[in-house]
C-alpha cells in the first residue's frame, strides 16, 4: 500500500473541478492527503 | 491505494479527482478542510457535482477495500439523484465484484431499497430479506434487513 501517485491526473482546484463536473456528470473524489506530492 | 492499476483506472473512468495537500496547499487545505470537517488523512470524500459529500472513506485501505467504497459512493450519489436503476446496478455490481469487502452487505442493502424505491414492487425487499439469510448473516445489514421477511 503506498500513499502518492503521478499516474492520476490530479486536479487541486475544486472549485474548477465542480464546473467539469456539471458538465459530464462525474462525481468528485476529493482526497485530503498528506502523502509527498 | 493509488499506484494499483485497478484503482487509477477505476478512478480515471468515473471521477474527477482533486488532491488537496495538507501542507503544499495550506490555505486550500484549511479552507475545504473546514468545509467538509475533515480532520485526519487521508480522508477521501466523494462529491457530488452540486458539491455534497455522499460517501467518506477515511484511512488507508487495501486495493479492492478501497475500490469498494469508491464504488459505494458512486452508487449513493445515482440514488441520491433518485436514479434508483442505476444506483441498484452499482450495488449489485458492488456485491458480485467485491463479496468479501465491508461494502459488500451495505451496497446489498441499498441494492434492495433502490429496486423497490425505482419500481414501487415490495418484493424487492422480501428479495433482500431472504438473500441476507444466506450471506452476510452476522452484519448490521443483515438485522436492518430482517424486518422485510
Amino acid at each position: 500500500m503506498a500513499t502518492a501517485s503521478s499516474m492520476i491526473s490530479w486536479s487541486h482546484d475544486l472549485d474548477s473541478a465542480l464546473t467539469n463536473a456539471r458538465g459530464n456528470q462525474r462525481p468528485i473524489l476529493v482526497d485530503f492527503t498528506a502523502a509527498p506530492m | 491505494m493509488y499506484p494499483d492499476p485497478k484503482v487509477v483506472r477505476y478512478i480515471t473512468e468515473h471521477l474527477e479527482p482533486v488532491r488537496v495537500h495538507v501542507r503544499d496547499q495550506k490555505d486550500e487545505y484549511k479552507r475545504l478542510s473546514e468545509r467538509y470537517n475533515a480532520q485526519w488523512t487521508p480522508t477521501i470524500l466523494i462529491v457530488d457535482s452540486d458539491g455534497a459529500e455522499r460517501h467518506r472513506i477515511e484511512g488507508f485501505l487495501p486495493t479492492d477495500e478501497f475500490l469498494s467504497q469508491v464504488e459505494l459512493g458512486l452508487a449513493k450519489v445515482a440514488f441520491q439523484r433518485q436514479n434508483f436503476a442505476e444506483a441498484e446496478r452499482l450495488y449489485r455490481e458492488l456485491v458480485e465484484k467485491f463479496p468479501s469487502t465491508d461494502a459488500a452487505p451495505e451496497a446489498l442493502y441499498w441494492a434492495g431499497v433502490s429496486k423497490y424505491k425505482g419500481t414501487g414492487d415490495g418484493s424487492a425487499l422480501g428479495a433482500t430479506a431472504k438473500a441476507f439469510r444466506e450471506r452476510y448473516q452476522d452484519t448490521t445489514w443483515a438485522k436492518k434487513a430482517s424486518v422485510w421477511g
